[in-house]
């Protein structure tokens, strides 16, 4: 044990090291400013740009991931040091953002089902934040109802041939390449006739049309696919064996929204603090408006409930913490604290909660206006509210099938 | 459920069983009906002190086995899921907790080792009005020649009817809601001028009202210090708050596991009803708040455990939680269960009213939602 804890506070001696001569500190406390809340879009400049480069090239973007592809070979009580250590000085994590779905969940999918030769062609340049990746799921007619997917993959040889539209892609205008389910048998049952392709955007079989939201922001694309070409060596896990690649998939995805706001890098302030400067309180300090005052509580118990409940999952699972069903609860649970304390957020708010842009109300205002409303989309992306539901009834708990099919 | 020691599932196993084959929810429905009027049986008690579960808190030089808060929260987690009754939360949680908190090492050496062999059933007495209401403390200890005289009344106290020695809060200075001028005095329940009024309650469990009429007792009687008593009642409080939270969780645990059952058994329409979305999603999110709940209640027994700074919000947060998910769960386990849940030979009825009365007990939701706020500065 003791020797355990100097091999660890060695490493934590070294990361500090490191972090001293790589991380620029003119970037310090940016971090959720510079990648736009999770949102950014854009390649990084200067400074920026050159820590991307160094976390990068470290690995330590990707510090579980192995090192033979890019990642850092961190286990996780190491990882856990960097975070803490790059927290305390106020650096951040940028590839994740940069990768768009690629580190979080087309990585991680890779890592379990791809080749050795898909690993080293696409994981490395994901550890490093150059290439973006978007996913091809959702389609017009197949939403909650993923299986009913139609697009279509046809063998022509030495490639896949895709025709079809897919929906909801996000940043599909500005990633380099993209993770589809696609259909590979349709005299298959739903199911069993799908396969995942990795397709590269950039060429001439594919279209993507920006979606504006309620929020003004276009982070979502309609896809278009006609005779879209994937590379033969660009299948995924199995031929028609995409249903569970691209369900595992959705776990990985799920594992990572599974956190309530957290780009790092910055603190911002407590929403009770920022509750008494717009709404006031009274001599003893109670808040002036006593319903929202055990609304307030309420949420921020909640949010300490959700807290306490990932590090209680990853304490269980000895650090390791499990994609697994336990994943269902936790999306549904960040969502339901992310946009309470969105509406409680502008409810204190109050008149100055309601601007779009402009004069008259400050930077945080407007972006909570936003927040709140792409927020909206937390309960219906990923497999909705209710899809969730239909997993943690039928896989933990071990009910039937409900009539209507998840 | 955290990760364990060996030690601790060893002891969570043989709750388990112990609880189910022993003490079941069947037991308590004979004591019911016999109108036991302690609100426990004596054999049921008798083996939880075989077994070493009043000593769980209680350091080894006092006979007890120290494993801590979250090991007494397994236990009674267990408990809870047969409402199975005792004086184990009273008296080895709440009463050893203000002996460890607030004794001299006379008063531990004199008492802790009858906690853990059961001689002495020990119970806080704290609230005075039909809410909990710690800062309002007003029974009166005036100060005499040799000692205190203890006048007032103490409501509603958990096993008051069975307990050997009362932990009582008092006023001996200032007047009701001061912070400063409480007094915790620990004395024998059989001391002249103590009159107890022994309570039937909707859930069967042992309780009274309890008149001081100048009692008198000597300063050795004082846990802590005269007129500081305020922290100390406050830390006792807590520690029964995360330990009751514990026992709450697994009441509300095995309701949501008959409701499981009887939605994968009950046939209606030609399915069995836990096929139906309305039902299926229900008890996926009774699930989800039942995880979170644990969570909550295992970070406040830790938090006692690891001396947190923050244990005083954990424990809130745990007694609400707890709170919160067992109402849901009890009221959802009649819900379900339809007519067979309304009849008293079906056992829903008995969580609904446990329940409803350990919602009150050392703080309701509403308290404690209140107390999280303060203690967060808003």
């Amino acid at each position: 044990m003791v020797e355990r804890s100097n091999e660890q506070e060695a490493f934590r001696q070294s990361v500090r090291t490191w972090l001293d001569e790589n991380f620029p500190p003119t970037l310090k406390g940016k971090g959720a400013e510079l990648l736009g809340y999770g949102e950014y879009t854009g390649p990084l400049q200067d400074d920026a740009s050159l820590w991307q480069q160094r976390l990068g090239g470290k690995g330590w973007g990707t510090p579980t991931w192995p090192s033979q592809y890019g990642g850092g070979g961190l286990d996780h009580i190491q990882t856990k040091i960097l975070h803490e250590e790059m927290n305390r000085i106020g650096a951040f994590n940028p590839i994740i953002v940069l990768a768009g779905m690629g580190v979080t969940m087309v990585g991680p999918t890779i890592l379990e089902y791809g080749t050795e030769d898909q690993k080293i062609r696409h994981l490395p340049p994901m550890c490093r934040g150059e290439i973006r990746w978007c996913l091809g799921y959702s389609e017009p007619n197949a939403g909650s109802d993923l299986a009913s997917l139609a697009t279509k993959a046809e063998d022509q040889g030495d490639s896949w041939v895709v025709n079809g539209q897919k929906v909801w892609t996000s940043g599909a205008d500005i990633s380099q390449w993209c993770g589809a389910l696609v259909r590979t048998d349709s005299k298959a049952k739903k199911r069993n006739g799908i396969s995942f392709l990795m397709l590269k955007m950039d060429q001439p079989g594919i279209e993507t049309r920006p979606i504006k939201l309620i929020a003004g922001a276009s982070p979502f694309c309609e896809t278009f696919f006609t005779d879209a070409r994937a590379d033969k060596t660009d299948m995924l896990g199995n031929l028609n064996d995409g249903w569970s690649v691209g369900k595992r998939l959705l776990q990985h995805e799920r594992a990572s929204q599974t956190g309530v706001r957290n780009t790092g890098g910055g603190k911002s302030e407590a929403l009770q603090d920022m509750a008494k400067r717009y709404v006031g309180a009274d001599a003893e300090g109670r808040l002036d408006d006593a319903d929202l005052r055990l609304r307030l509580a309420n949420h921020l118990m909640d949010a300490q409930a959700h807290g306490l409940t990932i590090s209680r999952i990853a304490a269980e699972a000895r650090g390791n913490v499990e994609v697994s069903a336990s994943a269902s609860i936790l999306k549904n649970s960040a969502t339901h604290v992310a946009q309470t304390q969105s509406e409680l957020t502008l409810e204190l708010m109050g008149h100055s909660g309601l601007g779009w842009e402009g004069e008259g109300f400050n930077d945080a205002e407007l972006a909570t206006v936003r927040n709140w409303l792409s927020g909206k989309a937390m309960s219906i992306y990923g497999g909705s509210f209710e899809v969730q539901n239909n997993i943690i009834s039928k896989n933990i708990l071990g009910l039937p099938e409900n009539t209507q099919k998840g | 459920m955290a990760a364990l020691t060996e030690e601790q599932t060893m002891i969570r196993d043989q709750a388990q069983a112990w609880v189910t084959e022993q003490a079941p929810v069947a037991k308590f429905r004979a004591m019911r009906d016999s109108g036991v009027e302690q609100g426990f049986q004596a054999e049921t008690w008798q083996a939880m002190v075989d077994m070493g579960w009043t000593g769980i808190i209680v350091p080894e030089q006092y006979g007890g086995s120290d494993l801590g808060y979250l090991t007494f929260g397994i236990v009674l987690e267990e408990t809870g899921k047969q409402l199975t009754a005792s004086p184990l939360l009273a008296s080895a949680l709440v009463g050893a907790s203000a002996l460890l908190l607030g004794g001299t090492e006379a008063q531990k050496q004199a008492w802790l080792p009858k906690v853990v062999d059961g001689s002495e059933i020990l119970t806080l007495a704290v609230d005075e009005g039909p809410r909990h209401a710690p800062n309002a403390i007003a029974l009166q200890a005036e100060k005499t020649a040799d000692g205190f005289s203890l006048t007032g009344r103490k409501t509603m106290v958990l096993e008051g009817g069975s307990a050997t020695a009362l932990i009582v809060a008092t006023r001996t200075s200032g007047s009701a809601g001061d912070a400063e001028g409480i007094t915790v005095f620990l004395l024998p329940a059989d001391t002249a001028g103590i009159s107890r009024q022994v309570l039937k309650t909707a859930d069967s469990r042992g309780y009274a009202n309890i008149d001081f009429e100048d009692v008198l007792v000597g300063e050795d009687a004082i846990l802590g210090e005269l007129d500081q008593g305020a922290e100390l009642l406050t830390d006792i409080l807590d520690r029964g708050r995360a330990g009751l939270a514990a026992e709450m969780l697994g009441t509300a645990a095995q309701a949501f596991a008959m409701n499981l059952d009887y939605l994968k058994t009950r046939v209606q329409f030609g399915q069995v009803i836990g096929a139906f979305q309305a039902l299926g999603h229900r008890a996926a999110i009774l699930f989800s708040e039942m995880e979170l709940a644990r969570s909550c209640v295992e970070a406040a027994l830790q938090g006692i455990d690891g001396e947190a700074p923050s244990q005083a919000q954990l424990c809130s947060l745990a007694k609400c939680k707890a709170g919160a998910f067992l109402h849901h769960m009890s009221n959802e386990l009649i819900q379900i269960h339809g007519g067979i849940g309304m009849t008293d030979d079906f056992d829903a009825g008995f969580y609904l009213k446990r329940a409803r009365a350990v919602e009150g007990a050392y703080g309701n939701q509403a308290f404690h939602r209140n107390r999280y706020a303060q203690l967060l500065d808003f």
